[in-house]
């Protein structure tokens, strides 16, 4: 079949909703396209469980430990998920981490933040995960068939996420003052840099019009973050919170709120690795590769001694 | 077998008794053993399965997109493969 035809196919497939599966053939453009979101995506997954990580030991109560482990370890499952996909695409897992390890790869500049308390837990899962499951929804129907399944299964997994974080802030917010103040601290620290996940305005987005055209994206940046804000708003003024942003206001004529104006600078700049904690999650990532050096060679040797006792025992 | 050689694996899980296994997503593991052991703590932390088989990616076989057409087409007219082919009164009942 001529190069044409196969595009003929894919553009069809792609009209029609048919999802590119990994044996399909695609454009080049397309495949370094997904793939790049996938990696992207998987080592901001990763790289995510460093904040939280951080408050394990720190967790106020056995049932706050049990469940902050437990949201880790999905997220843990989650980067594999995204792993797993776009290896589908044809370059290895070991690539993708050390892609990440080498500083080529990027991950969402929302985790070069750091969680300095313990309501800034609750702020992750309630504001970081809630901007992630917006995103993710969007996702599911994604015309990439690994990354669609991977969305499908991960969202099935975040709602948890987020109900853990915002029950953490309705706890701290009905305690004394002063936890009250550490939740409203902690939403004044994290509410800027969340709106921040979902990417440049897409005028300025160079990946966005593409990517929407061949439907990886069904939504563009700044519609995605104005649902997250619309339906956000209540649930802070539920916490009796105040969102730090003069500029929110309902806009009865568009049926949705108006808003500030995101410093663009502090975005570009955590981008470009001078966030507070660009450099120690990287660290954090190294040394962890490092330290699990010797479990992936026992694991390694483990499996090559077994498979010469089942040889030997064969002969 | 050095670590970047470990093989990549398939991995279906049963979501109950009496259901087949369905793919769930796949992992790298140096054998099958602790395939499954990963399997377990990647797939089924919410007991989404009774039973997990995992296969090596590489002994699986599949059609291709390029022969879909002549291996599904035949197929299409085939309706009569249908009981909505078939016509009984409506007196008769269910059938
Ligand atoms: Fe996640
Ligand atoms: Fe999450």
């Amino acid at each position: 079949m001529s190069e044409t035809d196969l595009q003929t196919i894919f553009d069809r497939k792609i009209e029609n909703e048919v999802k590119i599966e990994p044996k399909d053939w695609m454009p080049d453009a397309y495949r370094k396209n997904v793939l790049r979101q996938m990696a992207q995506h998987a080592h901001s997954e990763v790289v995510g469980m460093l904040p939280e990580g951080n408050w394990i030991t720190r967790a106020p109560s056995m049932r706050r430990k049990v469940a902050l482990l437990a949201k880790i370890q999905d997220e843990a499952g989650h980067g594999l998920y995204l792993y797993s996909a776009a290896e589908t695409l044809g370059t290895d897992r070991e690539r993708l981490v050390l892609d990440l390890l080498e500083g080529k790869a990027k991950y969402s500049s929302i985790f070069n933040y750091p969680a300095l308390t313990w309501a800034d837990i609750g702020a992750v899962g309630w504001l970081v995960d809630g901007a992630a499951i917006v995103n993710q929804i969007m996702l599911q129907k994604t015309s990439y068939g690994p990354y669609s399944r991977a969305m499908i299964r991960i969202c099935k997994e975040e709602s948890f996420h987020q109900r853990q974080g915002y029950e953490i802030l309705l706890t701290l917010c009905r305690g004394t003052e002063e936890q009250k103040a550490m939740a409203q601290d902690a939403l004044n620290r994290f509410w800027w840099p969340s709106l921040m996940m979902f990417g440049p305005s897409d005028k300025d987005s160079p990946h966005s019009a593409q990517s929407m055209a061949w439907k990886v994206k069904r939504m563009g940046n700044d519609d995605l973050r104005q649902k997250f804000i619309d339906q956000t708003v209540k649930q802070a003024d539920f916490l009796g919170l105040t969102i730090p942003d003069p500029d929110l206001k309902w806009n009865e004529e568009k049926g949705q709120y108006d808003w500030g104006q995101i410093d663009w600078e502090e975005f570009y700049n955590v981008i470009k690795g001078n966030g507070p904690c660009n450099k120690e999650r990287l660290a954090a990532r190294q040394a962890a590769y490092d330290n699990g050096a010797w479990v992936r060679e026992a694991a390694t040797a483990y499996a090559n001694k077994r498979a010469q006792r089942r040889d030997k025992d064969a002969a | 077998m050095e670590r970047k050689d470990w093989p990549l694996w398939e991995v279906f899980v049963r979501s109950k008794a009496g259901l087949s296994h369905k793919h769930s997503g796949s992992l790298h593991a140096p054998d099958a053993e602790m395939a499954i052991s990963n399997a377990r703590d990647v797939y089924t932390r919410r007991n989404e399965g009774v039973s997990i088989w995992v296969v090596e990616s590489k002994h699986i076989h599949s059609t291709l997109e390029t022969d879909s057409e002549s291996m599904f087409d035949p197929n299409e007219d085939k309706i009569y493969r249908h009981p909505t082919f078939y016509d009984i009164p409506d007196e008769v009942g269910h059938m």
